[in-house]
């Protein structure tokens, strides 16, 4: 019987199976932000172990930092303190650090691949959960907790039990207008928030080929929105045009090699998944949710399930997310009138995102009662939105850019959605609070974001166009 | 580092009886700003504990003070959303050893070992029936068996097995962690980096 490529790269970073326990796993890459690392950091030096690979981590700050007057310094003292920890730390121990007005600063999951850090075959961890959009080059990504980042600080290694496998094929050409966030929207709306919990998902058949790599990276951004531990999608051709040239590829014969071995990279056609689901393209439109969690999806054409159209076990929390939302059974989504549109993170914060926005918005204004931020994913990306043009594209039509970071995705610095507020955000959580105490969030696509920002209200894209 | 050995544990248990509890209700992004491990217990469930005006709710769980105890029980989907161990770390620094739902997110699970703090998965029909013990009676006690894998209701004596791999298990037991034990292996990995190069 044949491998999925999962299990190809897995086995390959096997250093020692325990028995009836987890496998010792060999990482290739650590990223580090300034958030999860500190107690790591603490960890190891109050056990008086240097870190093992330091060559084979690399950092940079982006959860908790301002998007405004960045070169000034930090006015929250907490998260000044924990950025300058971040510095002390990587200084200390020899880890490359991206800082603050570093040109190669970043959301991390946008930084490593412009970096070309993040290669196919690779295993790749970071202490943040979406860790998982590395996969869409062909690589095993999961996010860790603070004592793993110790782990893997101080042995390169970290202990996991073996995931099950799930394969999620879509055949078929995606609608024009719906994007690779509605595609992922609609798969979690079907499989549910914890549909995808114990499994790793491997996205296959033409709607994810036919993707570029930042669309390919925003499906699998969002697989642990579904429950699952990450996604990956086998590289070919255009995965490795995207990697040829950038700071940290392969180089001259090196690169021939490399690509040699990427090659290999597939799942065997006879391979065997535990799980395997199937949806066809054509059925896909453009998406939003509406709920507290990425589960409580729908199409915008559509409406708020009626209370009859669930289960009963759901029921009762589904009335405690529309009682939050200010929302009721049986809505038009259509309509439905938002404050708020943000543009950002590392689901949709890369340049391709941005060029979305600024195509659909050239010559049009915002809506009055819309705020717009638009939150590069990193520096690279905003020197790009500049140069392009996309920058004046957007500020003429009165959204607000600010500098990279996550910025409202977490709302951990100032950028937070005001309590009982509606925001159509192009992230991925939309938990109670997770823009803000008391923030409502509707997640959606670039597309359909700046459909909002210029309507006022949730609207599906393609009418606007 | 070392952790509380864990064997058995007989104590009252808090309900939270809601469904899918993400990590950002049970420590919000703001509060991750500490560069230690502890204090996050003060911030645990925040939004849920505290109105607009930090006062707080009287009806929630955590506030009411016919509830105690080091076992905290919520409902199916437990954990789900980010990987910030902050969250097992405020559970544990609030007091609890023992979290128990019908399901629980993995890297929530993966990080509650970590911390020592035990997830306990029983049937859904079983945390109805912990939900309804402890309606009933707020003082009833319930016992965690790590040794014999085993949760049991006291006042009713029912008793239902989870599950836990061995290795996580004697860890528990005997308070190591799996830095100690990939430190100790280090030579292996040295090797298995040269059998690759
Ligand atoms: S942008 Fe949001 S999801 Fe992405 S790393 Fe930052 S906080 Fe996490």
């Amino acid at each position: 019987m044949g491998s999925t490529l999962f299990d190809k790269i897995w086995d390959a970073h096997v250093v020692k199976e325990i028995k009836d326990g987890p496998s010792v796993l060999y990482i290739d890459k650590h990223l580090i932000h300034e958030v999860t690392s500190p107690q790591a950091f603490g960890g190891i030096e109050k056990r008086g172990v240097p870190v093992f690979r330091p060559e084979r981590t690399v950092a940079t700050p982006d959860h908790n930092i301002p998007t405004i007057d960045q070169h000034l310094t930090i006015k929250d003292q907490l998260s000044k303190f924990q950025v300058d920890k971040l510095t002390e730390n990587c200084e200390r121990h020899g880890i490359t650090l991206y800082g603050i007005n570093h040109p190669y600063q970043g959301i991390v999951h946008v930084v490593g691949p412009q970096m070309g850090i993040t290669q196919p075959g690779m295993t790749i961890v970071c202490g943040d959960s979406h860790t998982s959009t590395h996969g869409a080059f062909g690589s095993i990504a999961f996010g860790i907790g603070t004592s793993e980042v110790e782990m893997v600080l101080a042995t390169q290694c970290i202990m996991q039990p073996k995931p099950k496998k799930m394969k999620i094929t879509v055949n078929g050409d995606l609608h024009k207008s719906v994007t690779a966030k509605d595609l992922i929207l609609y798969i979690i709306s079907k499989i549910s928030a914890s549909g995808g919990t114990g499994y790793f998902v491997e996205y296959a058949g033409s709607a994810f080929t036919s993707l570029s790599m930042e669309g390919r990276m925003t499906v699998c951004n969002m697989s642990i929105e579904m429950g699952a531990r990450g996604g990956l999608i086998a590289p070919d051709e255009k995965t490795f045009e995207y990697i040829k040239g950038r700071e940290f590829a392969p180089k001259g014969a090196d690169w021939d090699k490399a690509v040699a071995k990427w090659k290999q990279l597939y799942s065997d056609t006879d391979a065997k998944f535990d799980k395997e689901l199937t949806y066809d393209a054509s059925d896909i439109e453009p998406m939003i949710t509406y709920g507290t969690n990425p589960g409580m999806g729908a199409k915008i054409k559509s409406h708020i399930p009626k209370l009859d159209e669930m289960p009963a076990s759901e029921r009762l929390s589904f009335e405690k997310s529309m009682k939050y939302m200010g929302f009721n059974a049986g809505d038009e989504l259509q309509g439905k009138p938002i404050d708020y549109v943000f543009v950002g993170s590392c689901t949709n914060g890369r340049i391709e995102d941005l060029r979305a926005v600024a195509e659909f918005v050239k010559g049009k204004k915002k809506a009055d009662n819309i705020t717009a931020w638009i939150v590069p994913g990193s520096k690279m990306v905003e020197k790009m939105a500049i140069e392009e043009g996309i920058v004046a594209t957007l500020e003429a039509a009165g959204f607000k850019m600010r500098q990279p970071g996550c910025s409202a995705c977490l709302a951990m610095n100032d950028d937070k959605i005001p309590s009982g507020k509606y925001a159509v955000s192009t992230s991925n959580r939309n938990f109670e609070g997770r823009q803000g105490p008391g923030s409502r969030t509707l997640l959606a696509s670039p597309l359909t974001a700046a459909a909002v920002a210029v309507t006022g209200h949730l609207v599906d894209p393609r009418e606007v166009m | 580092m070392a952790k509380d050995k864990f064997h058995t544990l007989v104590s009252r248990a808090v309900p939270v009886d809601v469904e899918n509890v993400d990590t950002d209700q049970i420590i919000p992004a703001r509060f991750l700003k500490a560069t230690t491990r502890e204090g996050f217990g003060d911030n645990l469930f925040r939004d849920w504990r505290y109105d607009k005006d930090n006062q707080p709710i009287p009806e929630f769980p955590l506030n009411n003070p016919k509830y105690s105890g080091k076992i905290l029980v919520g409902g199916k989907n437990f954990g789900s959303g980010s990987s910030r161990e902050h969250a097992a770390w405020a559970i544990y620094d609030a007091g609890f050893r023992v979290v128990v739902s019908s399901f629980f997110a993995d890297i929530f699970k993966g990080n509650a070992l970590n911390t020592g703090l035990l997830p306990v998965t029983v049937s859904e029909r079983f945390l109805r029936k912990i939900f309804d013990a402890i309606e009933k009676d707020p003082k009833a006690e319930f016992e965690t068996n790590l040794v014999d894998q085993t949760f049991t209701i006291l006042a009713t004596g029912e008793k239902e097995s989870f599950e836990i791999n061995t290795y996580k298990k004697e860890c528990m037991i005997n308070g190591f962690d799996d830095i100690d034990y990939l430190l100790n292996i280090k030579k292996d990995i040295e090797a298995f980096e040269v059998s690759r190069a």
